[in-house]
């Protein structure tokens, strides 16, 4: 594959089109038709939405019911090993070879990968060390905690030096500052090679990504640069009002303003560009509504994921 | 400061075919089986029969007066047989853990997601076990055929029987092949190895004794057909010559049924993602 960027289509690393991936009677993705561009995109969802499933299918381990995946300019049904050969995964749950310790494992995962016993073993040394695992190299992996657990599967995905990283919740069960560790690695090799950070959490996603994918249900919700879903900054409101705050919320959506609750009482209000904020308060006047705070707001990743889902 | 960059660097060495994939997994597998000093042991236990047999060879053919040790067709026939005891303790030693560590580890899902098929998964860990099986049943049998010929000095026993060669390797060969099949299948049906050597000892000595009972209480030999084993060994018997109990074509297609299970189980059970509709 050699990381021919021209052979991709349009710059993309992975296309799908109409994709749809059944378990039995139930669709988790439905007609799934989006870009990933180069670079790292967040794939964002809750719980259920199709994200893991979506991975799953990009590596060929499961079969869509329908459409055409891309990966790296190549088709996922005709050439699943290939594009395996230079995708690195990450998985969500905690998973390594029985009885190896890390450097044996990382050098292991190499060799299946295709690279030669000398060049794999070199390779989990160096990776051990970027991931932050030097010193514990030779230790038995199940003797890890959870954070070092979470960073051997990242170093499992990097020892063939990967074009493509799919990384499923990657800072699941870390704590905040091996988060910040984990995340500043993901910032380091998406400068390297293109990443798609699969989570639910999303300031992880805010704070390595530059694109955004929302499933919802198994259908792309937005997506999109994270810079352009959140929009221009004005248009975000922070509002607490006094009255039939539920009506108010009708009337604001009545009027084509979305809104969604933040915490308490205080909720987070859009008002879509070429309108002025001034219509805020001719509608809760119209219904009685007393406006007691009102604060021009940073549209944020939930903001963009709030509106993707209709909450 | 590091004293060398330990950024991450680019990988520029070369890549080998998807090939070799089945023989990188047998190859840890065997190496980690032969680091453990329990299963060194087992393995040397394993070639006491075949001492014990190199030295009756060597007098049988040495002394005249030692003539009755002298090596016949049954020799290899009676020490093949014997190897499954230690066939047994090694398949369920080096076997029961060869897929349900790697389910219980969620290993599956790593090796899949990795430029490998499921066949190359299988064939790599049925590899482990069968280099093991193969080392204790084919390895000695021939072992001692050649000690034969260095002990009389010539190739007179070799052509004398001339079915020799290629019994003990069939023989040995569906040995290796049914034990490695049974236990990687029961060893996928659970993300336990004690479990599944459990399930292996069962279908082995449970079966052979429920089959030995009802054999001696109706007098059929059909009952045969319910030890795996001992149907096995009817094929032996028709290889080295002697008459079995029932028609070797119904044992033959009573093993290969039973291979085709294990397959149909592992082909069901060696599985990235478990879909449950």
């Amino acid at each position: 594959m050699n990381t021919d960027r021209s052979e991709r289509s349009n710059g993309s690393t992975v296309v799908l089109e109409n994709v749809t991936v059944r378990y039995g009677s139930h669709q988790a993705l439905r007609s799934v038709s989006v870009a990933f561009p180069e670079g790292a995109t967040g794939l964002l969802g809750p719980n259920g939405a199709g994200k893991s499933t979506l991975i799953k299918a990009l590596l060929g381990l499961l079969r869509p019911a329908d459409g055409v995946m891309r990966v790296l300019g190549r088709d996922v049904a005709e050439a699943p090993l290939a594009i395996r050969a230079h995708v690195g995964y990450m998985p969500e749950n905690d998973t390594h070879i029985p009885g190896m310790n890390a450097v044996s494992f990382v050098a292991y995962c190499g060799e299946l990968c295709g690279l030669p016993p000398a060049d794999a073993m070199q390779r989990a040394h160096e990776v051990l060390f970027y991931v932050g695992l030097g010193e514990a190299r030779y230790r038995n992996v199940e003797t890890y905690s959870t954070g070092m657990k979470q960073r051997i599967k990242l170093a499992q995905a990097l020892v063939h030096d990967p074009d493509l990283l799919l990384l499923d919740e990657p800072t699941n069960g870390m704590d905040p500052k091996g988060r910040d560790e984990m995340l500043a690695l993901i910032r380091d090799v998406a400068d390297r090679m293109s990443v798609i950070l699969s989570s639910h959490v999303l300031p992880d996603v805010e704070a390595a990504c530059d694109h955004v994918v929302v499933l919802h249900k198994g259908v792309v919700a937005t997506h999109g640069p994270i810079a352009a879903l959140k929009g221009d900054s004005a248009r975000v409101f922070e509002l607490r009002v006094k009255g039939d705050e539920k009506r108010f919320i009708e009337a604001l959506r009545e009027v084509g303003i979305e809104s969604h609750d933040e915490s308490g009482d205080v909720m987070r209000v859009f008002v879509p560009a070429g309108r002025p904020a001034q219509v805020l308060f001719e509608v809760a006047a119209r219904h009685g509504v007393q406006v007691r705070h009102f604060r021009a707001s940073v549209p944020s990743l939930e903001d963009v994921f709030a509106r993707a889902l209709g909450d | 400061m590091p004293i060398h960059d330990q950024g991450y660097r680019r990988y520029a060495g070369a890549r080998l075919l998807r090939a070799r994939s089945w023989s990188v997994i047998a190859r840890a597998g065997i190496i980690a089986r032969l680091r453990e000093r329990r299963f060194l042991a087992l393995l040397l236990v394993a070639w006491l029969l075949f001492v014990v047999r190199a030295v009756q060879i060597y007098f049988g053919t040495t002394f005249a007066r030692a003539a009755f040790f002298a090596p016949s067709e049954e020799t290899f026939h009676g020490f093949l047989t014997q190897q499954r005891l230690f066939v047994f303790f090694i398949t369920i030693y080096a076997g029961a853990g060869l897929i349900a560590s790697d389910r219980q580890a969620n290993a599956l899902q790593l090796y899949l997601s990795k430029p490998i098929t499921r066949h190359d998964y299988i064939v790599g860990k049925l590899a482990t076990l069968a280099a093991f099986l193969i080392a204790v049943t084919w390895v000695p049998a021939m072992m001692l055929l050649m000690l034969q010929v260095l002990f009389s000095g010539s190739l007179e026993f070799v052509s004398t029987h001339p079915r020799l060669v290629p019994a003990i390797t069939i023989t040995a060969a569906l040995q290796v092949a049914l034990a490695s099949m049974m236990m990687l299948a029961l060893s996928s049906l659970s993300r336990s190895r004690r479990f599944a050597a459990m399930l292996y000892a069962l279908v082995t000595i449970f079966a052979g004794t429920i089959e030995r009972v009802l054999q001696t209480a109706t007098g059929a030999a059909g009952w045969v057909l319910l030890s795996p084993q001992n149907t096995l060994l009817v094929i032996t018997d028709a290889l080295f010559g002697i008459e079995p109990e029932i028609p070797v074509t119904i044992a033959l297609i009573a093993i290969v049924t039973l291979m085709a299970v294990c397959v149909a189980v592992l082909e069901r059970r060696v599985r990235a993602v478990d879909v449950v509709a």
